[in-house]
């Protein structure tokens, strides 16, 4: 269940752009949301003093200086959900300026969803095991 | 296994000049850390003080120390060091004259973990400013400092570390978790022991300064490693000893204030997960202005989310057992304080994967700080220009799974244990443990 490979929906890939404003220490939207195999163009726009955007995962980043607007485009060919930061040290939250960046369907979670489900079914029936070990036996 | 029975590690931990010098080491460095906080560019990431204390400390305590040596943090910890040696009035081994400071017992009803409780929650309240602002980290460094200089001089032992200190709470509760003890030998060699030197202290050394009894030891959680029983016990005792982990959790606490710390630090793990990871910068402004109504709100949702709504649900959860406690409907003291060991198995692990992220993102910063420790431009070890890099994030969200399910696993044990000694069913908390481990994944992943 947690390792079965999972149903791939056929789409078309499609050009993306999001326009994103950066103000300490946020961004808007900080969700964002695209198939696998689309082109993105972020156009990242500062509201206050000059903001970064890094993709984890992608290493890929771009900066926009105060009023100015940068774009970055990429290939989202990459499945999965990632973080996107502030790169540039601008104040204090710098370090937890996030938004989050998902190419298709969140693989990876649902797989951890299985594996918790899995572990939490095998803790109670490793419990319920002595008690049903006699039933089983009997017959 | 016993590991003093090695000549080598026993010497070691019998001297006093190795832990000496490491003890010189990490006052150094906490002086430092408490200069640059003051001095030092205002800049967080760019400062020693938040650097090596937020990020490279705390990683390698949640990470390493507190998983595998229990409380070997406060082993080689510096805080009560000042205080404890104006209260001996030596450095090493004891004086022949004791200065005369007031030497008090510590209050009875404040002989418990709430003032850590509260110290905790009240250094959590204000972390998004604590942690990303050098002068602030500083204040409360310098804070712990003097507070355990005054109680050293007021109290008698390390009325600090056993009292106030807001880390020594959890380290303490989740030290029962780690693979290693430090016990007696016999039990009868302590029976018929005289004077017991271990808890009175004798020339070779202080009676026990966390105020524990080392013969009647049973859990790691007040034992703070000290050393001090080895080189006192004229009978050679004492041991520590690698075991299975978790082994103090069959024995659960039945204490309500062990009880509450274990609902908050799984608490604030999660809301630390959602505000300072998350998406949501609402969250990240309600959390960082203190003082403003955003802020208060924040506080309340805090303390809600601590002691109203997941200690509710877990007595509720509780109340479902199809065998209901033998005291009756409801949930007795006892059974809640024994199913809540519970959730400190998988509490660490919520530490350890919200601390992954937060520390594989940050951590080139402790190259540049290491070159540039007050961010004014040094390259001492010409690693100031490392650039700023997450590090290991393909392995990221494997490594926050395996922790999770595996706490979560753990965490069922436990659970299982502690409901055989009070007994009632176990699967209640394991399914709260489940939910808890769903909210997790979410916000982490
Ligand atoms: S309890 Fe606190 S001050 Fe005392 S040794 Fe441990 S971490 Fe240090
Ligand atoms: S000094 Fe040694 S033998 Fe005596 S009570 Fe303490 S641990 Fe036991
Ligand atoms: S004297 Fe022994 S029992 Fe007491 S804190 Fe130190 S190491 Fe632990
Ligand atoms: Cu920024």
């Amino acid at each position: 269940m947690a390792f079965a490979p999972f149903p791939v929906r056929p789409v078309t890939p499609q050009e993306r752009t999001f326009r994103i404003e950066a103000g300490q220490f946020s961004y808007t939207p900080s969700e964002l949301s695209v198939n696998p195999g689309d082109t993105i163009t972020i156009e990242l726009v500062s509201t206050d003093v000059v903001h970064g955007l890094y993709v984890d995962g992608y290493d890929i980043s771009v900066e926009a200086d105060p009023g100015q607007t940068a774009t970055l485009t990429f290939l989202a060919d990459k499945p999965g959900s990632f973080r996107f930061r502030c790169n540039v040290t601008c104040g204090a939250m710098h370090p937890f300026m996030i938004g989050k960046l998902s190419v298709g369907q969140n693989e990876w979670f649902y797989r951890s969803i299985g594996l918790s489900i899995i572990a939490t079914i095998g803790s109670i029936g490793y419990l319920m095991f002595p008690r049903l070990l006699p039933l089983i036996t009997a017959h | 296994m016993e590991l003093t029975r090695n000549p080598f590690i026993k010497n070691a931990l019998k001297s006093r000049y190795p832990q000496l010098a490491v003890f010189i080491v990490m006052l150094v460095g906490y002086v430092f850390a408490i200069l640059a906080g003051l001095i030092g560019t205002p800049v967080g990431s760019h400062n020693f003080s938040i650097v090596f204390v937020w990020i490279a400390w705390w990683a390698i305590l949640i990470l390493v120390a507190v998983p595998f040596f229990g409380r070997g943090w406060c082993a080689v910890c510096p805080i009560p060091l000042p205080g404890e040696w104006l209260q001996r009035g030596a450095v090493l081994t004891p004086p022949d004259k004791k200065p005369k400071w007031l030497n008090l017992r510590w209050p009875k009803a404040l002989r418990n973990i709430w003032l850590q409780n509260i110290s905790f929650l009240l250094l959590a309240l204000f972390s998004s400013v604590l942690l990303t602002t050098p002068n602030i980290t500083a204040i409360v460094l310098a804070a712990m400092l003097f507070a355990a200089i005054g109680l050293s001089t007021i109290f008698e032992r390390r009325s600090f570390c056993r009292y106030l200190c807001p880390v020594g709470g959890f380290i303490g509760l989740y030290s029962q978790t780690a693979p290693i003890e430090l016990r007696i030998k016999e039990k009868q060699v302590c029976v018929t022991c005289d004077g017991k030197p271990c808890y009175n202290g004798s020339a070779n050394g202080y009676g026990c300064p966390w105020d524990v009894f080392p013969g009647g030891l049973t859990k790691n959680t007040y034992c703070g490693l000290c050393m001090e029983c080895i080189r006192t016990c004229p009978h050679d005792n004492i041991a520590i000893n690698l075991r299975p982990f978790s082994a103090d959790l069959s024995k659960p606490s039945t204490r309500m204030d062990e009880a509450f710390k274990a609902f908050i630090m799984f608490g604030s793990a999660m809301i630390y997960a959602g505000v300072l990871l998350g998406p949501w910068g609402a969250l990240k402004d309600a959390a960082y202005n203190v003082g403003t109504s955003a802020w208060f709100m924040y506080v309340i949702i805090f303390l809600g989310m601590i002691f109203i709504i997941l200690p509710g649900l877990f007595s509720f959860s509780l109340s479902l057992s199809p065998n209901p406690s033998p005291a009756g409907r409801g949930v007795g003291v006892r059974v809640f304080a024994s199913l809540a060991t519970a959730l400190l198995p998988l509490g660490l692990m919520f530490w350890v994967a919200f601390s992954l992220s937060f520390v594989l993102t940050n951590a080139t910063y402790i190259f540049v700080s290491l070159s540039d420790p007050l961010g004014l431009g040094w390259n001492l070890f010409g690693t100031a220009n490392t650039a700023w890099q997450p590090m290991l994030t393909s392995i990221l969200a494997p490594a926050q799974t395996l922790a999770l399910v595996g706490g979560l696993i753990w965490s069922a044990r436990t659970a299982q244990k502690a409901a055989g000694e009070v007994k009632v069913s176990s699967i209640p908390v394991i399914i709260y443990c489940f939910i808890a481990t769903l909210a997790m994944l979410w916000l982490l992943l």
